[in-house]
């Protein structure tokens, strides 16, 4: 008998080891199967990326004739025929307009921005609701309506030609969102910080500058990385305002290429087009853990 | 050094509603006053108002001898302890300790040592290179506590400080509390406080005297002893104390003893109630603290007759919890005069302490056992 049980019990161990094995590879499997799908669909995303580094080291001959993305010979001509491009000026011309043009616009912006939004969350003042109401308006109207008018207003007032056109309206708050974001952020935020330091004897000023401010840095830095990445990649502002080839910002350059030249020098754009990445890039995975925060506490807090 | 005064304060919000009811109160110099009373009595609004982080619907903020109705928080001479700590997350407890005194721009030096004399005093040295997300709660609210105490303030506010803390801590930072408090009264520093909480155990063991608040008014200010054996009406009765006063309705009648019936029982008070009493007859409150009953002898008359429901052993003295009639009244026996035997079929026979019992009409509120010299 207690032979039997002893038996019957193996069994069951037996048969539950069996089954936890089981269990195992079926989970090894799983997972293989769906990092294997994960990578393929990631590398798919990612192969325009790629064969565009790799292409920008081909001959422009090769470009063409070679699909894949691996030069046959590589070589550097697309980067220096690229940077010395077909106009009086190099690339670092077109990079430090670019650089002219980002620095104001992102200071400003994070400036403005946090007063405006620093307002809107913390005060109540007459017409605040139709203020806000209006902000959010402007969110939701197309760019391309007030193109016109925008245009005209700045014509009148001498500005074309200059950088002034991209830097004064963001030096206003003028980019809605940036405002609605970090006032989503604040109202995520006690007050008690900011009570505090009025009781400490803080004015208003005092109080957005040494409290607020530090407080709301990850949006901050969020927000500036958006504005840099926007400003970087905005070709329709530089395109109606300036019309002098030595103000052009690096993406009015790369089109200047395809202009210029009758048959594309397509690996000399390609090149050029690698390195205008590569400082959205660098600026990105620099800040990347600030810009992650920064969009999910604004996000799902508000 | 400066004395609090409030006049006929009163908050009204942009929505009409009004929190705060005109209410007065008097704060002494070197006093510790606390503000009790259930959430949404308005007591953190008043403290707010003082502070100056509401604005002043109607009435009056004095402190020492200016009136600061109308300015800024940072003008007033106060300093303010919040419920959750409120440091600068970003800021090392250093420089929350210091942030007041620069932003007055004293100088460097004296900023440090009243820094050091601060962390020295509260036992936060060892803490003053981390940052606020490093501390635990107790630590946290000591630097909190040491924020105030570095301006010199003419006033302490403290909101609700220790709501957040765990119940020994709690108990730990009353007593750290009221030492500091006694400690700057003694070396002749301003030390005028007003502490806001709901907790009546807090109110009781810190305060010098205790304002009792309901729906933004003042419903009794006394210091606690007062409080506990004379309440003015049957809130404050209730509020203070624990296990709360039984209040249990009655009527009232007067003709040669003082009779109350309640519960189809009825119970004779002699002399010493009939003397002090304010009201012949009608619908009242009959309250009799928890400790203030005890169980009958057998052959003793005048008792009220229930139902014992449950039964707490509490250690030093047992809770009885006893169904009179559709009223439950709760009896606190101290553990050696407690005898099961006592208590036949459930059935339990208890004693009200004369001397102890206080009768509210029911329609005010308002104690009318009160008498002037009782």
């Amino acid at each position: 008998m207690a032979e039997e049980i002893t038996v019957r019990a193996t069994t069951a161990e037996l048969a539950s080891a069996r089954a936890l094995a089981e269990g195992r590879r079926m989970h090894a499997i799983s997972s293989a199967v769906r990092y294997a799908l994960l990578a393929g669909v990631g590398f798919l995303m990612l192969y325009p990326l790629i064969w565009l580094i790799g292409a920008s080291f081909k001959t422009n001959s090769e470009i063409f004739a070679n699909p894949g993305f691996i030069p046959s010979e590589p070589t550097l001509t697309g980067y220096i025929e690229g940077w010395r491009t077909s106009t009086p000026y190099t690339f670092a011309t077109f990079f430090w307009n670019t650089f002219l043009i980002i620095l104001p616009k992102t200071i400003g912006t994070a400036i403005s921005c946090a007063a405006v939004a620093y307002g809107f969350a913390r005060f109540e003042f007459p017409g605040k609701r139709i203020l806000f109401a209006t902000l959010i308006a402007t969110l939701l109207l197309p760019n391309v309506v007030t193109r016109i008018p925008q245009y005209l207003l700045f014509r009148d007032l001498g500005w074309l030609d200059s950088f002034l056109p991209l830097w004064v309206p963001s030096a206003f708050a003028g980019d809605a969102f940036f405002v609605f974001m970090l006032i989503q952020f604040l109202r995520a935020i006690p007050r008690d910080m900011e009570e505090a330091a009025r009781v400490d004897g803080a004015n208003t000023l005092q109080t957005l500058i040494y409290i607020v401010v530090p407080m709301l840095a990850p949006a901050l830095i969020s927000v500036c990385l958006f504005q840099f990445m926007w400003t970087m990649n905005d070709f329709l502002g530089p395109l109606i305002y300036l019309s002098s080839v030595d103000k052009y910002p690096i993406s009015l350059a790369l089109k200047l290429s395809i202009d210029t030249t009758e048959a594309f020098q397509w690996n000399r754009i390609l090149a050029m087009s690698v390195l205008a990445l590569v400082p959205a890039l660098t600026v990105f995975f620099l800040a990347q853990k600030y810009f992650i925060e920064g969009i999910s506490t604004g996000g799902v807090k508000g | 050094m400066a004395r609090l005064q409030i006049r006929n304060l009163e908050k009204v919000y942009s929505n009409s509603f009004k929190a705060v009811h005109g209410i007065s109160l008097d704060v002494d110099d070197g006093e510790f006053m606390v503000l009790v009373g259930p959430s949404g009595c308005a007591k953190s609004t008043t403290l707010r108002m003082i502070a100056g982080l509401e604005t002043i619907t109607g009435g009056e903020i004095r402190i020492g001898d200016r009136i600061v109705n109308n300015l800024a928080p940072g003008q007033r001479g106060v300093s303010m302890v919040f419920q959750n700590y409120a440091l600068y997350p970003h800021m090392k407890v250093r420089s929350n300790l210091a942030f007041g005194l620069k932003l007055k721009r004293r100088p460097k030096p004296e900023i440090e040592d009243a820094t050091e004399a601060v962390a020295n005093t509260l036992e936060i040295d060892p803490l003053l290179d981390r940052l606020p997300k490093q501390l635990s709660g107790g630590q946290a609210q000591r630097v909190a506590v040491g924020r105030a105490l570095i301006k010199k303030p003419d006033v302490f506010l403290f909101d609700e400080p220790l709501s957040n803390l765990d119940a020994k801590l709690r108990a730990s930072m009353r007593v750290r509390i009221t030492d500091l408090h006694k400690r700057l009264k003694r070396e002749g520093q301003s030390s005028t406080v007003v502490y806001v909480t709901h907790d009546q155990t807090e109110a009781m063991t810190m305060g010098d005297r205790i304002c009792v608040m309901k729906d933004g008014c003042i419903m009794q200010v006394a210091d606690p002893v007062t409080l506990y054996n004379r309440p003015e009406n049957a809130f404050v009765a209730g509020f203070i104390g624990s296990p709360e006063m039984n209040l249990m309705e009655g009527a009232l009648a007067v003709n040669g003893g003082v009779n109350i019936g309640l519960a189809g029982q009825m119970l004779t008070f002699g002399e010493d109630v009939g003397s002090r009493l304010g009201m012949r007859g009608g619908d009242v409150l009959l309250g009799v603290r928890p400790q203030h009953l005890r169980i009958a002898t057998n052959d003793e008359e005048n008792a009220l007759e229930g139902h014992v429901s449950h039964i707490e052993f509490m250690g030093h003295e047992v809770y009885l919890y006893v169904d009179v009639g559709d009223i439950r009244i709760v009896v606190v026996v101290p553990s050696e005069q407690y005898h099961p035997e006592d208590i036949r079929d459930d059935r339990i026979r208890l004693v009200p302490r004369e001397t102890a019992v206080h009768i509210f009409d029911r329609e005010t509120g308002r104690n009318v056992s009160l008498s002037a010299n009782a």
